[in-house]
């Protein structure tokens, strides 16, 4: 082990002359790739322990167990990856990598318009494909995202990217999938400043707060109805979800918001919504169920948010809610959240430690994350067809000390791994090294 | 009320002796009266735990002369007979703003911070106002009096609430016939104290309670050095200060936990306090006795939660829960562990509630003798008068209560209040009680008629031939006013009433009819009302009171863990020691140390526990915490160093016991880093259930934090107008400290006389080695400062903290002999943390810095375990090694290593079992030990969560209860735990 660390501390080194501060993104596949050996981890739940993947033009073609398939590997670039681990690409929902750069420096941050029903905002064109940051967390296998709008009551439209791209036309692959809706809490804080009692109490202003949704949506459904003489961009912004195009990501987190959320969501014909945060879904995990709504449950490596709650309560959450029979993804929004977004794989290996099997915990961070987005048909798993965004790990990729990467892929696309992080770390390695 | 008022002005020309004897008087003649008042036959409270029955009691000039059974009484006496009747002393309330008011407050600059005080001749804190007189602004509310009257209070202590030293109280007798002259008992009665600054003064510090307590303590010392004479200027707060020095000394918290730390605030500076709590001494009454002295308790219970939206009511917190069911027992609790205690009416909206809520604390077991004396002897004692106030013998002052019987009933009316011998009435003692059933006869038709309600509002239910009739009744000086309906009740059309009440309670007089005919009106009373007299009894259901767990939240524990002898079989023992991992191992823990290791050990008495497949490790110390405390900043200055996070310890914060099921055993809990100069550190054990002092380490290392870059140049808040605002001036802050810290030491070590001054004792003892730096670093250029500042005063900083550019002065903090504690992989949050890398930990381990990974994170810090694992992921440290980022290098860092931070005999037994290999992301803490107790248990803590939804249920079910009993309800509150950062300002301050 020891060894093979060393070996790779050789590699970065070999490379590190030719990096520069910003990561080029790797050009298109041109020679099929043959990863021999290693145990494959599908994201559907299944493992094939000694396999063969091979992908030709940034499409797998081949996914299977090395001992059944015959493969002529001539005019093939041959990996053998031996005693490692394949993966997909992981996938971080309800992102906003690429919006702000330095969080106390305000004139990097472009995570929040202002203005209160934003569904006309959208991500993708603030997304800054080069954010240093961006760089940092490939390296821990996090490929795609979906970068998301803040603040407000509809707070934007969202876009999924993938993490190697040299600007956002380049990086997108799924344009405008989602619109995002801040649910009205049902406790509200009370304005100390005002003489009120500071701590939380029941939000009386809930209903007003949501009749200002639905408000919004009845208008913009007569308004789709119409003949649109001057075209209304707020209302245009929010079509697709009526029409599937577009999917309602609903931020909320206690029951009854949640109750209320699936409500509106039938009420007014929406036809896809999803679930964030979603801290107490379980008590209302029957009705999710019944209506397909997925979660994506906020950032496991949490504090309970009640002091009564059990310690493990948001390292059990996905847990629980995979065994109610809901479709799971996690989320890693709140402080910090993008230099966080490389601790993705961690989030899901905790969850392990508190009730699911590994593959589970992958697949909530690989296929379950895909279907959720909508882009499970190229992305998430291993499987032929589908596109070659993966990653070759020394070791179990959702435990911090064995996730090293030592290839990876976008679109079949052999991408950095390199950083402005590993160039001061070679950097002053070297200063003492030659000293 | 306007019979409430006319019988209050009928008493204002009772009696009117106030004539003082060297005032010209032109209105009339001087006359003096000297005779005597006689309240005879009643049952006579002397005191309160002695009573009279028919005893008289003689009053003159306001005072009583004689109190008893045989009391002579003299021929010049008016004689009242209170036949019937008893007789209390009246209360007294020690903290109240009654006629002082509240100070208006400062108009500040938005845009502008303030640090010098708006005063000159004074102390240098604004909020220091020891100077202040409550009598320079007192003016007597009659009005307000009579409410105070009506629940029992005839004496006030009352002072100018606000600020730190809020000076010197008033003690006003409220007497509503009388005038100052009379009223004022003491215009020196008390001097008041708190932690809460003024409003009158924007100056900033102090920002944080523990700031508060280092300002009291320092205001001793500096009125010391006043006094004797070394300060040459005048400073009248001083002067004032010193003048109140043998005055009661009145401190005012609202909770129990600021109580005490005024408590030891007061114990330091040689004063014990009279200390206002917060009703929750019940929760942790071992403290509360410790502190030897007298209680002032707010008499205000939290109503019960609605919790009938079972939404809503999953929110509540089992503690907010037990406060409501506790609450009304602390009195009792008090009484029954002989703690001194007397109750304010100060918090409630109107004295009126007062007697509802004491009446609840005895409905919960206090005893009516220890809530009379909590009224009456205690508070005067506090005062230093016992002679003259709390009690009915001869000499006091004639302050009592007349009532109709026991005044702690509900259905008791109190007649009179009596202050320095002038009665004010509420009810007419003399008039009869007509309540009950009455039979009459009215053109040809019986009627019958029930009299209710209470004595001043009387209701009449009028029935004939089984039909009720509308009626509306009034009595007053024995004439009852009564109008009733006719049959037909869609006519205007009345029979009304006018008769007088006789001995016999019949009434007679002339009933006016509708068609306006008079007829002889006589009504017979049969029967007195005894079962409805208007008020409800409070209900004698059993009061259960739920058990109070240390701390009083959930995942308390009803008894603190003991330690235990226990042998751990076949763990995967990872050592810290030249031994390194030993596999199939055995471990014996025994008097709170670890006391053998190897194989195939004899369990003897020991608890064995089988660890096969299992690790055991030292428990985690964790270097940078913020968790278990009140307040983290003190940011009122640039330096703090005079505050100390010890102060303000909050032994039940959850995340204590959060950390434990992450295997934390130890943490450092430093000041933030608002201040070049931050303040001094806490060392603690996270015994959870255990007392503030008892969590701290004995023979505690001392540390002080320090802070550079962004948050303490304000560059990310602030107003620009607080030095340093760049790194160049950071560093000559600590020049300017250093070199005044270096001349005050020598100036002591002299043997001159010398002025203490707390901030710079602890910057010499930093000089002297006796005091450790854990600096919050960031940037290559500022660590490098700060390591040579140190060098110039000959000492070196023991640790950098965060310390994220670390790894490139490497080589310059080996050879300075720095640690360093950092974060795993955080950045990009500020833009000084633009160049810091994950691979910061392994670079500085590899130039030898003993290095720890700590969190700054209330969250991160139960999983420091997956935090030191990244130090192999990023640069490739050893496992052994990066164990150690987070047991034995924090505790060599915080000089604990002695007693924590390895497996090895002798050492405590702060051990943790896991589940899996320590470092892997799937392993969990299944046991905690600190010193040989089991502090977290995963298969207890099952049992905890099962409990809590159990005693919530029994709760929510108690509250729909009180609810429908009719009892008021109070919107559900979602409990919110403050997590603290090293940037994080105590709000609300």
């Amino acid at each position: 082990m020891k060894h093979l660390k060393q070996n790779i501390a050789i590699v970065y080194l070999l490379c590190a002359s030719l990096v520069m501060a910003q990561q080029t993104p790797a050009p298109k596949q041109t020679k099929p790739i043959a990863i021999m050996g290693a145990t494959a981890h599908i994201g559907n739940g299944e493992i094939i322990e000694n396999s063969v993947l091979i992908f030709k033009a940034g499409k797998l073609t081949t996914v299977a167990e090395a001992s059944v398939v015959k493969i002529d590997i001539s005019n093939m670039e041959v990996i053998n990856a031996a005693g490692k681990h394949v993966y997909p690409g992981f996938i971080i929902p309800n992102s906003t990598l690429g919006l702000v750069e330095i969080d106390a420096v305000r004139a990097s941050d472009d995570d929040a318009e202002i203005g209160h029903l934003n569904p006309h905002i959208r991500s993708l064109i603030a997304y800054n494909a080069e954010s240093k940051i961006i760089e940092t967390i490939r390296p821990n296998g996090v490929l795609l995202g979906q970068i998301t709008p803040r603040g407000g009551r509809i707070s934007g439209t969202s876009s999924i990217v993938q993490f190697d791209a040299w600007n956002w036309e380049d990086a997108a692959i799924k344009v405008d999938d989602g619109v995002h809706v801040n649910w009205p809490n049902s406790f509200a804080r009370g304005r100390w400043w005002k003489g009120e009692a500071p701590g939380l109490k029941p939000n009386e202003n809930y209903t007003k707060q949501v009749q200002e949704v639905t408000h919004f949506i009845k208008q913009s459904q007569a308004y789709l109805n119409g003949d649109k003489p001057i075209k209304h961009l707020p209302f245009e912004a929010v079509r697709g979800l009526f029409d599937g195009s577009k999917k309602l990501y609903v931020h909320v987190n206690d029951a009854k918001a949640i109750t209320d959320a699936v409500n509106f969501k039938n009420e007014y014909g929406i036809k896809n919504m999803v679930v964030v945060g979603g801290e107490q879904a379980l008590q209302v995990a029957s009705l999710l169920k019944h209506n397909n709504v997925p979660v994506l449950i906020r950032r496991v490596h949490s504090l309970p948010k009640h002091t009564d709650d059990a310690y493990d309560q948001p390292f059990k959450l996905a847990k629980v809610l995979t065994d109610a029979g809901l479709l799971v993804a996690l989320e890693n929004s709140g402080d910090m959240e993008r230099m966080h977004a490389r601790n993705l794989p961690f989030l899901a290996g905790t969850t392990v430690a508190y009730g699911l099997s590994k593959e589970q915990a992958l697949q909530l961070i690989t296929l379950n994350a895909a279907k959720i987005l909508g882009i499970d048909q190229t992305y998430g798993s291993l499987e032929v067809g589908k596109s070659a965004t993966l990653f070759i790990s020394e070791g179990d990729a959702l435990d911090m000390r064995t996730n090293m990467l030592e290839r990876a892929f976008v679109d079949g696309r052999d991408i950095s791994l390199e950083s402005h992080q590993t160039n001061l770390w070679k950097r002053y390695s070297n200063k003492y090294k030659n000293q | 009320m306007s019979k409430f008022i006319a019988l209050l002005f009928a008493c204002l020309c009772c009696f009117t002796f106030y004539a003082q004897e060297y005032f010209p008087k032109n209105d009339g003649v001087k006359a003096k009266n000297t005779n005597y008042t006689a309240l005879t036959n009643a049952k006579i409270y002397v005191t309160h735990n002695q009573v009279v029955d028919n005893g008289t009691l003689l009053i003159k000039d306001g005072k009583i002369v004689a109190s008893g059974k045989s009391v002579t009484i003299p021929k010049n006496s008016v004689v009242v007979d209170l036949k019937g009747k008893t007789i209390y002393p009246s209360f007294i309330d020690l903290y109240a703003d009654f006629g002082v008011g509240k100070p208006s407050r400062a108009e500040g600059t938005e845009n502008k911070s303030q640090y010098a005080p708006n005063r000159t001749g004074y102390y240098w804190n604004d909020h220091v106002m020891p100077e202040n007189n409550a009598i320079d602004r007192f003016t007597y509310d009659a009005k307000k009096a009579s409410e105070f009257l009506k629940a029992g209070f005839g004496v006030l202590n009352t002072h100018i609430q606000d600020g730190i030293v809020r000076g010197t109280g008033v003690l006003v007798a409220l007497n509503n016939n009388g005038n100052n002259a009379n009223r004022i008992l003491s215009d020196q009665s008390a001097q008041y104290l708190s932690f809460k600054k003024s409003t009158t003064s924007k100056q900033a510090y102090p920002s944080s309670i523990m700031g508060s307590m280092a300002l009291l303590r320092q205001l001793y010392i500096d009125a010391d050095w006043y006094a004797n004479g070394h300060i040459e200027t005048t400073d009248l707060s001083l002067e004032a200060f010193n003048k109140n020095k043998n005055l009661p000394q009145i401190f005012v918290t609202s909770s129990r936990m600021d109580a005490l730390r005024a408590d030891k605030v007061g114990d330091e500076s040689g004063v014990q306090y009279v200390l206002v709590g917060g009703g929750d001494e019940y929760e942790r009454i071992e403290d509360v006795k410790s502190a030897n002295t007298t209680f002032i308790l707010p008499l205000k219970f939290p109503d019960a939660y609605d919790v009938e939206n079972p939404f809503f009511a999953t929110q509540l917190s089992l503690s907010d829960m037990r406060q409501w069911n506790q609450r009304p027992a602390n009195a009792k609790i008090l009484a029954a562990n002989n703690v001194p205690f007397t109750f304010t009416t100060n918090g409630l909206k109107s004295p009126k509630e007062f007697m509802g809520n004491l009446s609840k604390a005895i409905a919960y077991g206090l005893s009516k003798e220890s809530a009379l004396e909590a009224l009456t002897t205690i508070p005067a004692r506090v005062l230093g008068n016992s002679q003259t106030l709390g009690h009915l013998n001869k000499g006091a002052w004639a302050n009592f209560i007349v009532t109709s019987g026991d005044i702690f009933n509900a259905k008791t009316t109190v007649f009179e209040h009596w202050i320095q011998g002038e009665a004010l009435a509420f009810a007419d003692k003399d008039q009869l009680d007509i309540r009950g059933d009455y039979t009459f006869t009215l053109a040809g038709e019986d009627f019958s008629m029930n009299i209710k309600g209470e004595p001043t509002k009387l209701q009449a239910e009028v029935t004939t031939a089984g039909l009720k009739r509308g009626s509306k009744l009034s009595y007053s000086n024995n004439w009852v006013m009564l109008a009733i309906t006719e049959k037909d009740t869609t006519k205007p059309a009345f029979v009304r009433i006018a008769a007088s009440v006789e001995a016999s309670k019949n009434l007679k007089g002339e009933a006016t009819l509708s068609n306006g005919q008079s007829v002889p009106f006589y009504a017979v009373y049969t029967i007195a009302d005894e079962k409805d007299t208007g008020k409800k009894d409070t209900p004698d259901d059993e009061k259960t009171i739920l058990p109070i767990t240390f701390p009083n939240t959930a995942y308390g524990f009803k008894s603190l863990p003991k330690q235990e002898t226990i042998l751990f079989k076949h763990a995967t023992v990872w050592t810290n020691e030249t031994d390194g991992v030993l596999e199939a191992t055995d471990v014996l823990i025994k008097d709170g140390k670890i006391a053998k290791i190897g194989k195939n050990l004899s369990a003897g008495r020991a608890t064995v526990i089988d660890a096969a497949g299992k690790h055991l490790t030292a428990g985690i110390v964790d270097e940078h915490s913020h968790i278990a405390a009140s307040s983290i900043n003190e940011g009122g200055q640039n330096s703090s160093a005079e505050v100390s996070i010890t102060d303000v310890l909050d032994p039940s914060d959850i995340d204590i016991y959060r950390n434990l099921a992450g295997g934390v055993t130890s943490i450092q809990i430093l000041h933030g880093s608002a201040n070049p100069i931050g303040g001094r550190s806490a060392i603690i054990k996270l015994k959870w259930g255990e007392t503030a002092n008892n969590l701290v380490y004995s023979n505690t290392p001392k540390f002080i934090k320090f802070a550079l870059g962004e948050n303490v140049k304000q560059s990310n808040w602030g107003n620009r107008d607080r030095f340093p605002q760049t790194r160049m001036g950071v560093e000559q802050v600590y020049m300017d400290y250093f070199t005044r810290a270096k001349a005050y030491d020598a100036h002591k070590k002299s043997g001159k006389p010398y002025r203490k001054d707390i901030e710079l004792e602890v910057l010499a003892e930093i000089l002297n080695k006796e005091r450790f730096i854990s600096c919050h670093s960031y940037v290559q250029s500022e660590i490098n400062m700060l390591m040579k500042v140190a060098e110039r005063f000959n000492f070196n900083i023991n640790t950098f903290t965060h310390i994220l550019e670390g790894y490139k002065v490497a080589d310059k903090m080996v050879e300075h002999g720095v640690g360093g504690s950092t974060f795993s992989d955080w950045w990009a949050y500020k833009f000084e943390v633009n160049d810091a890398i994950p691979y910061n930990a392994s670079i500085m381990h590899n130039q030898g810095v003993t290095v720890a990974i700590n969190s700054d994170d209330a969250e991160m810090s139960r999983r420091l375990n997956q935090e030191a694992a990244k130090a192999v992921k990023y640069g490739g440290v050893s496992e052994e090694d990066a164990w150690k980022f987070i047991t034995l290098n924090p505790a060599k860092l915080l000089h604990i290593d002695h007693r924590v931070g390895s497996i090895k005999v002798g050492k405590d037994a702060d051990v943790v079992l896991w589940s899996d290999h320590p470092l892997s992301v799937y392993a969990k803490a299944e046991k905690t030990l600190i010193e040989g107790a089991v502090y977290f248990d995963l298969e207890t803590d099952r049992e905890a969560r099962a409990a809590i939804k159990k005693e919530k249920n029994q709760l929510i079910n108690m509250m729909l209860q009180a609810k429908e009993k009719g009892l008021k309800t109070q919107a559900v509150k979602k409990k919110e735990e403050p997590h603290f950062h090293c940037d994080t300002m105590d709000h609300q301050f």
